[in-house]
């Protein structure tokens, strides 16, 4: 492949970054000029082209910063244009194409962090770094940490990422500074209340979550641990696949479709490679209930997802979990770590004959990834931009080949289907939603965290869970779904929350997230900073998003200064959202005016005194 | 001229299915974009590519093997490739036996290029060659495709015919994802022969010399149609020399810079009695001409077809009205009929081809309703049922075989007219850039970020050899002329070749170097190979 190389050479520590994760260059051939035949490795080249988001994550974990010569020098080993290399680099908010400090805090202001003090910690700690050329701060959209919040992520070069909870400037700084100890192991109890003893009864997804040390796989397999993958095994695929379709399990990402389908269709497809893909980009701002899953039972996703693939006849599989997951990260390292070693994961998967591994990917701070299509994109070293759907992922989805991607809460539900049966499954909930549903309560509740319920608990019942709203009363609004969402009101908490009634009520689950607003929240202000998310995650590839997502949050803030005609305003908004949710490809555009549209229509944004 | 159709026989999506694709003399990258897309395609779905090209070209970096020979050694390269599938077994005997002839003549004849021999003319190590040999041999479906390297010599026919021969040899003809395709360099190329703009054709490739083809278009015209192959190009620079044209009517070709030996078709055109020239811009030959003819461009103010390498027949639509006095190419053309006397009635382009679909076979069932609700046919289309031919010569598969059987050529190595000398040292050879296109007529008025001016390439040894800088100005001369250029430093050149483009003819005009020496078959001249010297200035 024909690659011009940057004129900027790369330092020694860059080439060693790469060097690290890639092996030794290969030797140069010496005699300089083209010669008479040569062998080329176009082959090897696609192969490597997946490499390219780990180099730039090893160069930026090493040296704080991509710079050309770096970035010359990576792709010059995996054969890629320095432009495409650049323009995958700069698609993510963690890596940096520009010279910055070696220490960098990435301070969540997000929905629920910006009600949490977010803004006076940013003051706090940007003067506490006056003077400092080593390290500076920059805000962040939401870290999926929303049940302590504020929050922080600290990327420190030639370290480790670590999150800081419950933040305050003194724990920042000293973190920025690399002492305050190693990443904090927070409870169960912590993020999730109901694991707090005594224990909530009905507990499923979050069964063994601060029962089990997530460390060991002695003790997963103690509490019923990978009998599933046995189970599913010994009765083979199509039993598997039975049995979910029987439990009527839809998916939890969002789009709510049916899964047991999609193994079905990716089990039946014709092309191999098949791939399992675990979608753990949990980037929807109010969301963390993955990353609880994952930090307290990380064995139960390595053994979900090698169910699927010992069931759709994939042979390896991507977990893809978001760069701000640090902790998440490090376990279920250790998990598959542990698995390969007992034999549960590699060429012969509990002594099946069967081959399935996985590999982590993390992501580089880039909500649209979270996209599947666009996660395909991100894995194979492109840019993180959504495909044109058809064909689906079970058809021709990662490197084109049937794909099974499901998300994190999804994979959670099926060993209980393989143990008790897709009927008993089916039990719980309703007819149109199986089962039980993680929420992520946060903003203005007692006791915010991920609360598990059967599906049909109302949002009223979810919120007296958590301790009811802060200093009583009834909130002002409640965004379900996350800033993909829309705003409820106090006179729709009775809506049960299943998926058949929030479509009848013209609403969506969503993620789960739950973000309760208190009478003293700016409501305008939380729309804005949704605008302002929008504006900065759309991936560009499509001109009504591109364009909507800032004619959207400039239309917003004009009505805050009561510039315009506000009637005026709210009709460029209403045209935009409709343009968005038309005609764009993806589900960022289709859904970005969304939550905007319904705090007009509940008359949200009257209280500034500028709308009609 | 083997198979009795001048065209690629294969479709570009046969291109993305393939196992195999031999890219020979030809860089699709830069010269041929949009193919080499489908190529790309291919590769991604898994196909190996090979690449034969003395320069190590942008497409070859793209290859899994790349063979580097030297200019004017593809037929020696080709005859070891074909002795070689003979010898290991790979050969398609079965289709060489049911559907081909002559194959024991080319088999004697290709026997004394072994690989050792062919290494030794070509420079291409033998192990390079049997893998290429054993790549096509061996592959279940293969594309050979070429283009200028392969046609731009001396011999162009025997080195069309011997790629033709290894797809006889191996079956590679005639099958859906094997074929044999030559790349046309405009998006019409295809569409000119199609139409009979050859000397020895007339629309549909009917022989002018067949009495019983001529008698059809006799009918249709009302007039008599000379019983005998007229000239091509070359031919008729002779027939100045000798005196005998005297008057020539040029449409939207620039003779007087691209024609090789440049200074001697600019003296014959100078010599004539009349120079009309059709263009769209004022070209330097249209600059010489007794009348100029001004002519809308053919892709946005005119009305028709074109048919690209596929032989896809596509509709053009005329999107603005052309500037100026210029009129459609078919307006001027009916006007001057009128002016010598014959009614030819409305210049509609609808009509035209309408009659043509009367007269040719391969065309008969495109309506323009067809190539518009089909998104363009590919010929052969009989009728109005007929849904055109991805691939050509599936009869050559059909039991019985249909038609006649196809023919080895034996041919043998020539090297090039230009020899090298220790006064012409080195090799020229000449080509295109992706930015621009012949001697600029289309593409110079576009600006190009990847432009940059005329430059005489040369590998960086030869430059350290003769003492020329990078970006020096330096003399080039060959046999015929000389001109000065800067020297460029290119890393895809070897020692003792040299490249130069024919896009700046105002600046640098390279075809004052380039031999007229040419193919008495097609009438190609050898751009591709001159022998120069280069000298320092001052």
């Amino acid at each position: 492949m024909e690659v011009h190389r940057l004129p900027t050479p790369a330092s020694a520590a860059e080439r060693a970054a790469v060097d690290a994760l890639l092996g030794p260059p290969p030797a140069e051939d010496g005699d300089g000029g083209p010669g008479r035949s040569e062998r080329g490795r176009p082959q090897q080249a696609r192969e490597e082209r997946q490499l390219l988001l780990p180099a730039l994550h090893a160069v930026q974990d090493a040296i704080g910063w991509i710079s050309a010569g770096a970035l010359g020098y990576v792709c010059e080993r995996l054969r890629v244009p320095p432009a495409e290399a650049y323009g995958v680099a700069e698609s993510y908010a963690l890596l940096s194409t520009r010279e910055r400090p070696p220490r960098v805090a990435h301070l969540c202001d997000d929905i629920v962090c910006r009600n949490a003090g977010a803004d006076a910690l940013a003051g706090e700690v940007a003067r506490g770094l006056e003077g400092d050329e080593g390290a500076t701060w920059e805000p962040s959209p939401c870290l999926g940490v929303c049940e302590r919040a504020p929050a922080a992520l600290l990327q420190v070069a030639g370290g480790e990422d670590r999150v800081i909870t419950a933040a305050d400037a003194p724990a920042v700084l000293a973190g920025l500074r690399g002492d305050g100890g190693a990443g904090e192991a927070p409870e169960a109890a912590a993020s999730a209340p109901q694991t707090a003893e005594p224990r909530a009864d009905g507990l499923r997804l979050l069964a063994r979550a601060g029962l089990v040390d997530p460390a060991s796989l002695e003790d997963y397999r103690a509490h019923g641990g990978y009998e599933a993958l046995r189970v599913a095994l010994e009765r083979g695929p199509q039993w598997v696949i039975d049995e979910l379709i029987a439990s009527r399990l839809l998916g939890r990402g969002g789009a709510a479709f049916p899964a047991g389908r999609k193994w079905a269709d990716v089990a039946s497809a014709d092309a191999r490679p098949r791939y399992v893909v675990c979608n753990a980009d949990e980037s929807e701002p109010g969301t963390f209930k993955d990353r609880v899953l994952m930090e307290h039972d990380p064995f139960a996703l390595i053994e979900a997802m090698t169910i699927a693939g010992v069931t759709t006849g994939a042979e390896h599989g991507y977990l893809y979990i978001r760069r701000e997951y640090p902790l998440a990260t490090a376990r279920l390292e250790a998990a598959i770590a542990r698995a390969e070693a007992a034999g549960l994961l590699g060429d012969d998967v509990l002594g099946s004959g069967l081959r399935f591994t996985i590999e982590i990917r993390r992501g580089a701070g880039a909500y649209i990834c979270g996209e599947e299509t666009a996660l395909f994109n991100s894995i194979e070293g492109y840019r993180g931009e959504p495909r044109n759907k058809p064909p689906y992922p079970t058809q021709a989805g990662l490197f084109g080949k049937p794909t099974l991607v499901n998300n994190v809460e999804t994979f959670a539900n099926v060993p209980a289907i393989v143990l008790e049966g897709g009927a008993a499954f089916a039990a719980t909930g309703t007819e149109g939603s199986a089962g039980t549903k993680l929420f992520c309560l946060a903003g203005s509740v007692v006791r915010p965290g991920v609360y598990e319920v059967p599906f049909g608990a109302t949002l009223h019942e979810l919120i007296a869970l958590a301790g009811g709203v802060e200093g009583g009363g009834e909130p002002q609004a409640v965004l379900l779904g996350g800033a993909a969402g829309s705003f409820v009101t106090a006179s729709q908490l009775d809506l049960p929350l299943t998926f058949e009634d929030a479509r009848a009520a013209g609403v969506s689950l969503g993620s789960g997230a739950v973000t309760v607003f208190g009478e003293s929240v700016d409501l305008a202000d939380a729309t804005r900073r949704i605008a302002a998310f929008f504006r900065d995650e759309s991936c560009g590839q499509c001109v009504p998003c591109r364009i909507g997502t800032v004619r959207q949050e400039e239309a917003l803030h004009r009505l805050a200064g009561a510039n315009g005609n506000a009637g005026d305003e709210i009709a460029i908004l209403g045209d935009v959202a409709r343009a968005m949710t038309d005609a764009s490809i993806c589900g960022l555009g289709q859904t970005a005016g969304i939550a905007v549209q319904s705090a007009i229509d509940l008359g949200l944004l009257e209280r500034e005194g500028s709308a009609p | 001229m083997v198979f009795g159709l001048g065209g690629g026989t294969s479709s570009y999506e046969e291109v993305e299915e393939t196992e195999l694709i031999v890219l020979w003399g030809s860089n699709a990258r830069e010269t041929h974009p949009i193919f080499f897309h489908h190529v790309l395609a291919g590769v991604r779905n898994g196909a190996r590519l090979i690449v034969v090209d003395p320069r190590r070209t942008t497409t070859s970096e793209w290859a899994d093997l790349w063979l580097g020979p030297d200019v004017g050694a593809d037929i020696a390269l080709a005859n070891a490739v074909g002795r070689e599938i003979i010898h290991a077994g790979l050969a398609h005997r079965e289709f060489v036996e049911r559907a081909t002839a002559h194959f024991e003549a080319y088999r004697q004849s290709v026997e004394p290029y072994t690989l050792e021999r062919a290494e030794a003319i070509s420079g291409v190590p033998a192990e390079a060659i049997r893998e290429l040999a054993h790549a096509y041999g061996s592959a279940g479906t293969a594309q050979l495709c070429w283009t200028l390297g392969i046609t731009e010599h001396h011999n162009a026919t025997d080195h069309v015919l011997a790629l033709i021969n290894l797809a006889l040899l191996t079956g590679h003809i005639g099958r859906r994802g094997s074929g044999l395709n030559p790349l046309r360099g405009q998006n019409n190329v295809q569409g000119g022969g199609d139409m009979g703009a050859v000397p020895t054709r007339l629309p549909g490739f009917q022989d002018v010399e067949d009495d019983a083809a001529r008698a059809r278009f006799e009918a249709a015209w009302g007039v008599t149609v000379p019983p005998r192959d007229g000239w091509h190009l070359t031919e008729m620079f002779e027939a100045m020399e000798r005196g005998e044209l005297r008057a020539l009517y040029v449409i939207g070709e620039n003779p007087a810079q691209s024609e090789a030996d440049v200074q001697r078709a600019r003296r014959l055109l100078d010599g004539i009695d009349q120079l009309v020239v059709q263009d769209i811009t004022l070209t330097k030959t249209a600059a010489m001409a007794d009348v100029v003819l001004p002519a809308a461009a053919a892709w946005a103010e005119t009305e028709g077809t074109v048919t690209n390498s596929e032989r896809r027949v596509q509709r053009v639509r005329k999107a603005l009205d052309p500037p100026g006095e210029a009129r459609d190419d078919l307006d001027i053309v009916f006007a001057l009929a009128e002016r010598l006397g014959a009614d030819w009635g409305a210049a509609d382009a609808e009509r035209v081809w309408d009659e043509l679909r009367g007269l040719s076979a391969l065309h008969g069932g495109m309506s323009y309703a067809r190539l518009e609700e089909l998104g363009g046919i590919q010929w052969p289309c009989a009728d109005e049922q007929d849904p055109g031919s991805p691939f050509l010569h599936g009869r050559l598969w059909r039991d019985p075989l249909e038609g006649p059987r196809v023919p080895f050529h034996s041919v043998e190595h020539v090297p090039p007219v230009d020899e090298l000398t220790e006064e012409y040292p080195i090799r020229l050879t000449t080509g295109r850039r992706l930015d621009s296109y012949n001697t600029g007529v289309q593409s110079a008025d576009y600006g190009s970020p990847l432009r940059r001016p005329e430059t005489l390439d040369i590998s960086p040894e030869d430059g350290a050899r003769l003492g020329v800088a990078d970006g020096e100005r330096v003399r080039v001369c060959s046999r015929r002329g000389e001109l000065e250029a800067p020297v460029r430093y290119a890393e895809e050149l070897r020692p003792g070749l040299a490249f130069m483009t024919l896009h700046f003819p105002d600046d640098v005009d390279t075809n004052r170097l380039t031999i007229e020496a040419w193919d008495p078959k097609s009438g190609t001249s050898e751009f591709k190979a001159s022998a120069i010297r280069i000298e320092k200035i001052g």
